[in-house]
């Protein structure tokens, strides 16, 4: 260890507002994505999440002699479809390398990644990020470096000492069901001129990131389950000053902690710049808790990795071809795609926000491009059906209703045939697999009683068990009305339109409306 | 051409988590000179138009296609490993790594 700076004695984070007021981050993003794979990445092991401890290994993934790696054909696919939805050039041809390390995460004490050639480079990726206080958003160009190619570790698990079976002895577990499932890791460029957004902006592009991993299909990218995984680089400048020593944070598991980590990391290092400290390399972990990082491995003593060409492995050199092929399987990126619909339907993005946080947008989508009206779609998917689905423990798409019934549903209101009362009934009925929209109606008896006779009875009825009302409302207390239009409605179990009840109960009465 | 200082090898070692005396680094250091300095006349032999290469095989692209057959089980996984728990290799913990 080198002997002790200034930085070592403990300082106050700086409140991030004033924080921003003398200093300026600069951010870098490692971020980790597992491809969906069925197999390994050198393999053929499975990659199933939450299997039994090494079930899912075998003699290459252990690296038991006299084995040898052949790449999964996926996961160079999946890996150009990324780089290629990020904007970046794939390279004619690169190679793995091998990574040296002796720590028992890797059977092999090395990892197969790569170094100086990483099969796509030079991207970039447009975010919206929301500005603070709900005024809009701005779109900020994070740079792509490189999207590299590798194979993921074991799992450790720390043990013995203080859980006491063993006393005094400290040891790990190791599970290799995770080894050598295919690892893509995503580099940016330093991204520079964010100031107070920054937080924002690390949390924009990761969840930017992670709706276009799940729009080409190549991952199931969940936070929750380390399939997507963020390691955030920061460092302070003054302005005009060159970029300060950098910190890793790593452990960040949820975009709320992208957000909150970066953000805690600009409060810690103002606080020990302010006090005349010096920010120290090093790996930070970031703590779900607390919300603070603390420190880790200090990188004084940087890692030796003595990487060279693996050479158990031939070059990969993407056929041209090949990979334009692979550029027609692009979807349009997410957030822009949000931005077309929302204009197309005329909302704002709030009200897509919305949307997208129910999981409905694709349908509401799907309904509108079959005919339904937008503002019918949104109402129904992200209002009723988006209800029961929670109430029935389903994912909406999981809902047995199609846009033909949304379609039906709203031109049985439309011809007052049926209300909004009724439709959620209609519904009701299609989810319970009692046919379609019509069907439902007739076996359910619903409709709208629109016969006038059948509602001046119910009318009738209504003002002669409430005498009183039935006064008032003679009397020119129009407001009163209400109590007669809701017996009303329930003698006719909803089937009547309240307001064609209150025009015939005004009418009859000879009062008019105030 | 000597290399391989006893600092070198010391720094090796610490990579590979070796614990050496002083003596088997001057006696390593010795050692991998000899075989340092024997590689490195391949340098003197290949001319300029002899590009330094990673793989004897003139082939690119050898891949296997994306297709999923059970392992071996945690039983003989497990069956060579000096220490196991809870169907896990069981290790030393090594330095404060997380
Ligand atoms: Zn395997």
């Amino acid at each position: 260890m080198s002997a002790s700076t200034a930085s070592t004695k403990p300082t106050s984070p700086v409140p991030f507002d004033e924080a921003l007021t003398r200093y300026e981050p600069v951010l870098g993003l490692e971020v980790h994505v597992e491809l969906g794979t069925e197999s390994k990445m050198f393999c053929a092991c499975p990659t199933a999440f939450g299997a039994e401890p090494n079930t899912q290994v075998c003699p290459v993934c252990l690296a038991l002699p006299g084995t040898l790696p052949v790449i999964n054909s996926i996961a160079v696919e999946s890996i150009i479809r990324m780089g290629l939805a990020l904007n970046c050039t794939i390279v004619e041809w690169c190679r793995m390398a091998r990574k040296n390390y002796f720590y028992p995460d890797m059977p092999k004490n090395y990892q197969i990644s790569q170094y100086d050639e990483p099969i796509c480079v030079d991207g970039y990726l447009d975010v919206v990020v929301p500005l603070p206080d709900g005024e809009g958003t701005t779109t900020v160009r994070v740079g792509i470096e490189r999207v590299h190619l590798e194979e993921d570790t074991g799992k450790l698990t720390h043990a013995g000492g203080a859980t006491g079976r063993i006393h005094g002895a400290d040891y790990s577990l190791v599970d290799y069901n995770r080894a050598g499932i295919p690892l893509v890791e995503i580099v940016t460029k330093p991204i520079t001129d964010t100031g107070a957004l920054a937080p924002a902006v690390a949390k924009a592009y990761v969840a930017e990131l992670r709706d276009i991993m799940r729009g080409l299909g190549v991952s199931d990218v969940k936070m929750e389950e380390g399939s997507l995984r963020c390691d955030a680089n920061v460092s302070l400048n003054r302005p005009g000053d060159e970029w300060g020593t950098r910190t890793e944070t790593k452990n960040v598991n949820s975009l709320r902690s992208v957000e909150r980590a970066v953000r805690s990391e600009i409060e810690r290092q103002a606080g020990v710049l302010d006090a005349g400290g010096r920010i120290t390399q090093e790996t930070r972990h970031f703590h779900e808790d607390t919300g603070v990082t603390t420190p880790g491995r200090s990188k004084e003593q940087a890692e030796d990795y003595r990487y060279f060409p693996e050479p158990d492995l031939v070059p990969i050199a993407p056929d041209a071809a090949w990979v334009e092929q692979l550029r027609a399987t692009i979807p349009e990126q997410p957030s822009i795609r949000r931005a077309r619909l929302a204009q197309d339907w005329g909302i704002g993005a709030f009200e897509m926000e919305s949307l997208v946080n129910a999981g409905v947008l694709q349908l509401v989508e799907t309904s509108v491009e079959e005919g339904v009206e937008p503002d019918a779609a949104r109402k129904w998917w992200a209002g009723e059906l988006l209800r029961v689905a929670n109430e029935r423990g389903v994912e909406p798409q999981d809902l047995p209703v199609a846009p033909g019934d949304i379609k039906r549903v709203e031109e049985l209101i439309a011809a007052g045939t049926i209300n909004d009362k009724l439709a959620r009934s209609v519904f009701d009925g299609i989810i319970s697999g009692e046919g379609d929209a019509d069907a439902v109606v007739a076996a359910r008896g619903l409709t709208v009683v629109s016969d006038d006779s059948a509602l001046l009875a119910a009318i009738e009825q209504a003002l002669v068990d409430q005498p009183d009302v039935a006064e008032k409302i003679r009397g020119g207390k129009v407001a009163a009305a209400g109590a007669i239009v809701g017996a009303v409605m329930k003698a006719t179990r909803g089937q009547a339109d309240a307001g064609k009840v209150r025009t015939l109960l005004l009418d009859h009465l000879g009062v008019a409306e105030g | 051409m000597s290399a391989i200082t006893p600092d070198d090898v010391a720094h090796l070692a610490r990579l590979a988590r070796l614990e050496l005396t002083a003596d088997e680094l001057d006696h390593y250091a010795a050692q991998l000179d000899v075989i340092v300095s024997s590689v490195a006349r391949v340098s003197e032999v290949a001319a300029d138009d002899v590009p330094p290469t990673s793989h004897p095989l003139p082939l690119v692209n050898v891949t296997r296609p994306d297709v999923a057959r059970p392992g071996l089980g945690a039983a003989d996984a497990l069956a060579g490993a000096p220490a196991v728990e809870d169907d896990r290799f069981r290790v030393p913990r090594i330095l404060d790594q997380d």
